[in-house]
């Protein structure tokens, strides 16, 4: 699958605080989530990000609470995929788990500015900026992951694997 | 070659006889944990899964903590929503307002965390649980709604970061210092994807209350868990309250760590982690008299009893300062009636103290103390993120219950010496 966006550029320790801040938390409805994403670093986030940008935050990205109303906000807003040099492990779960593809790549994260236009292949892990041609090569998700990301999902494995017991 | 602590608890959660660092395992879970802000999102996704039950009701504990008693009438819906799926399923640690606390405060009081097992919970915290040996980690809704449909969650092996903390702590040095002096040195991602293992001589003179502490904020390291091994103070606190029998596991001498690290904490004077992250840390006597607002003694981190007896010490018989408020929340409501009981809320209030019903409240900027743009407050809670208590334009500064309370007396930011 092949995703294709401009870029929204963040640095290190993006925490889930600032991706959707705790007074918007009285709500789990993903379109009002959306409205007031990344609202306290970036005011015109939510205004200007279109269906398929590409995010791509520094070290750490998620850190902080669990809440999945973080990546829940940034699927949302219509952002196709997450680059960063690390992801925080709360919020690396929970991408996967809903379906929200984040790639780890320390390089993209380091010379791809705020404004490109880039393409993510997400099987094979290749960015490429689409202007200048470069690309930069993701680390490869564990089997298990795959697993997940192939089915839709934690929801739909644990669907299929419920269904077979009760059978 | 032997395993650590978390390789052994997660072995023993799983068929396999040992499991290795960057393996993914499916583990049974001892323990599922929900809040007000999480649960609601894991019900809409446990209802796709298409299960009629819970995989057992006495294994689930959900605590309505953060917006409650309800701030307003979204979080309102919000608390009926888990009420209704508490009640649907019999759910048994449900607890509401009134009979409850904050929920990192509140499993271990009820007993429900215990040595060697498995605790997930829907909110970053619940590496809590590690102070009793429990692999407590947080989770995502996500994982909350699978758990509470199977019973199983999968995991990643941690490799695990040993921290050796020799000596003796000086005066006023508490857990709390000794967590933020260690996100300090390693930063906010020092131990990502790993278990933190806290030992040594400090460690074990510790109390039940600042074990928590320090386990408390692991995650603020980035760590997956922060355990330290069960001894007699676990078992003690753990003999009137443990609901079900437990196991405890130790590391192997000759388990492999990623890193070891020692402190010697003699050499720690009590820390104060400066806007925006936990990892600014500055000795109390470096932090130049930050003037401030609000001073907020509470939260998962601090609410224990030891802590409110600590501020209680500082503000006996003196004033809270003019320009400043200070709120004080205990952790849960049985925390609540001993601090009662010892007239700790007493001192509180005639110092010109505000004291809350146990709630998250100010912690994360919910309510019951948000602060306004160019705002300060100093913190005993484990998070000084932008816009954390309030304003994007606000500050937060986080210390222990000793500094907070000192610092609430002179309105600015001051070692406790300086006041007692
Ligand atoms: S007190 Fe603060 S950190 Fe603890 S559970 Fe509540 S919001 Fe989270």
């Amino acid at each position: 699958m092949k995703l294709k966006g401009k870029v929204f550029k963040y640095g290190d320790n993006v925490d889930t605080d600032v991706i959707i801040p705790a007074r918007y938390l009285n709500t789990s409805d993903p379109a009002e989530l959306a409205k007031h994403c990344m609202e306290d670093i970036d005011k015109d986030f939510a205004s200007k990000v279109e269906p398929g940008d590409i995010i791509i935050g520094g070290r750490n990205f998620g850190s902080g609470s669990s809440r999945e109303h973080a990546p829940l906000a940034i699927k949302a807003s219509g952002v196709s995929c997450v680059i960063a040099k690390s992801f925080a492990r709360i919020f690396y779960r929970n991408a996967i788990n809903i379906g929200l593809p984040i790639l780890i790549s320390p390089e993209a994260a380091e010379n791809i500015e705020a404004g490109a236009r880039i393409e993510v292949d997400l099987d094979t892990g290749t960015i490429t900026e689409l202007e200048s041609g470069r690309t930069f090569q993701a680390d490869p998700f564990p089997e298990y992951m795959q697993e997940l990301i192939k089915a839709g999902g934690l929801i739909e494995k644990v669907k299929r694997e419920v269904g077979q017991w009760q059978e | 070659m032997g395993m650590t602590m978390v390789e052994k608890i997660i072995a023993a959660h799983t068929e396999h006889e040992t499991v290795k660092p960057g393996q993914i395992v499916n583990a049974r879970v001892d323990m599922i944990l929900g809040n007000d802000v999480t649960t609601p999102v894991a019900i809409k996704e446990f209802e796709k899964i298409g299960v009629d039950m819970v995989f057992d009701k006495d294994r689930i504990a959900i605590v309505p903590d953060h917006f409650t008693p309800n701030k307003d009438i979204k979080s309102a819906e919000q608390v009926k929503m888990i009420r209704e799926f508490a009640r649907k399923h019999k759910i048994t640690y449900y607890f509401e307002v009134g009979r409850m606390g904050i929920e990192h405060c509140l499993l271990p009081e009820q007993g429900l965390a215990l040595p060697g097992e498995i605790i997930i919970g829907a909110d970053s915290h619940t590496c809590t649980y590690g102070a009793l040996g429990a692999l407590g980690t947080g989770v995502g809704s996500t994982d909350l709604a699978a758990a509470m449909a199977t019973g199983h969650l999968w995991f990643r092996v941690p490799e695990t970061i040993k921290f050796v903390y020799n000596g003796k702590l000086n005066k006023w040095v508490s857990g709390k210092d000794l967590i933020l002096y260690t996100i300090g040195d390693i930063g906010v991602d020092g131990a990502l994807y790993k278990a933190m293992e806290f030992t040594g001589e400090a460690i074990e003179s510790l109390s039940m209350d600042a074990r928590m502490t320090m386990s408390n904020m692991a995650i603020e390291a980035g760590g997956k868990c922060g355990l330290i091994a069960c001894d007699e103070k676990t078992e003690a606190y753990l003999k009137n309250r443990a609901v079900r029998e437990y196991t405890p596991y130790y590391s192997d001498p000759d388990a492999e760590y990623a890193r070891v690290i020692e402190y010697d904490v003699s050499k720690i004077e009590p820390q104060v982690a400066f806007p925006h992250l936990p990892e600014n840390t500055r000795p109390v006597s470096e932090a130049g008299g930050v003037k401030i607002d609000q001073a907020v003694i509470g939260s998962c981190t601090n609410g224990r009893m030891e802590d409110l007896r600590i501020a209680a010490e500082i503000l006996d018989g003196r004033k809270i300062h003019p320009d400043v408020r200070c709120i004080i929340f205990p952790g849960t409501q049985e925390i609540y009636m001993e601090a009662l009981k010892e007239g700790l809320i007493e001192i509180f209030i005639a110092a010109g103290a505000a004291v809350s019903t146990p709630t998250c409240g100010p912690c994360l900027g919910g309510h019951m103390g948000i602060l306004a743009s160019g705002e300060r407050a100093i913190s005993t809670t484990n998070r000084n993120f932008v816009g954390r208590m309030g304003h994007p334009e606000s500050e937060v500064y986080l210390a222990s219950p000793a500094v907070a309370a000192a610092s609430a007396v002179k309105g600015y930011i001051t070692h406790p010496e300086e006041v007692v």
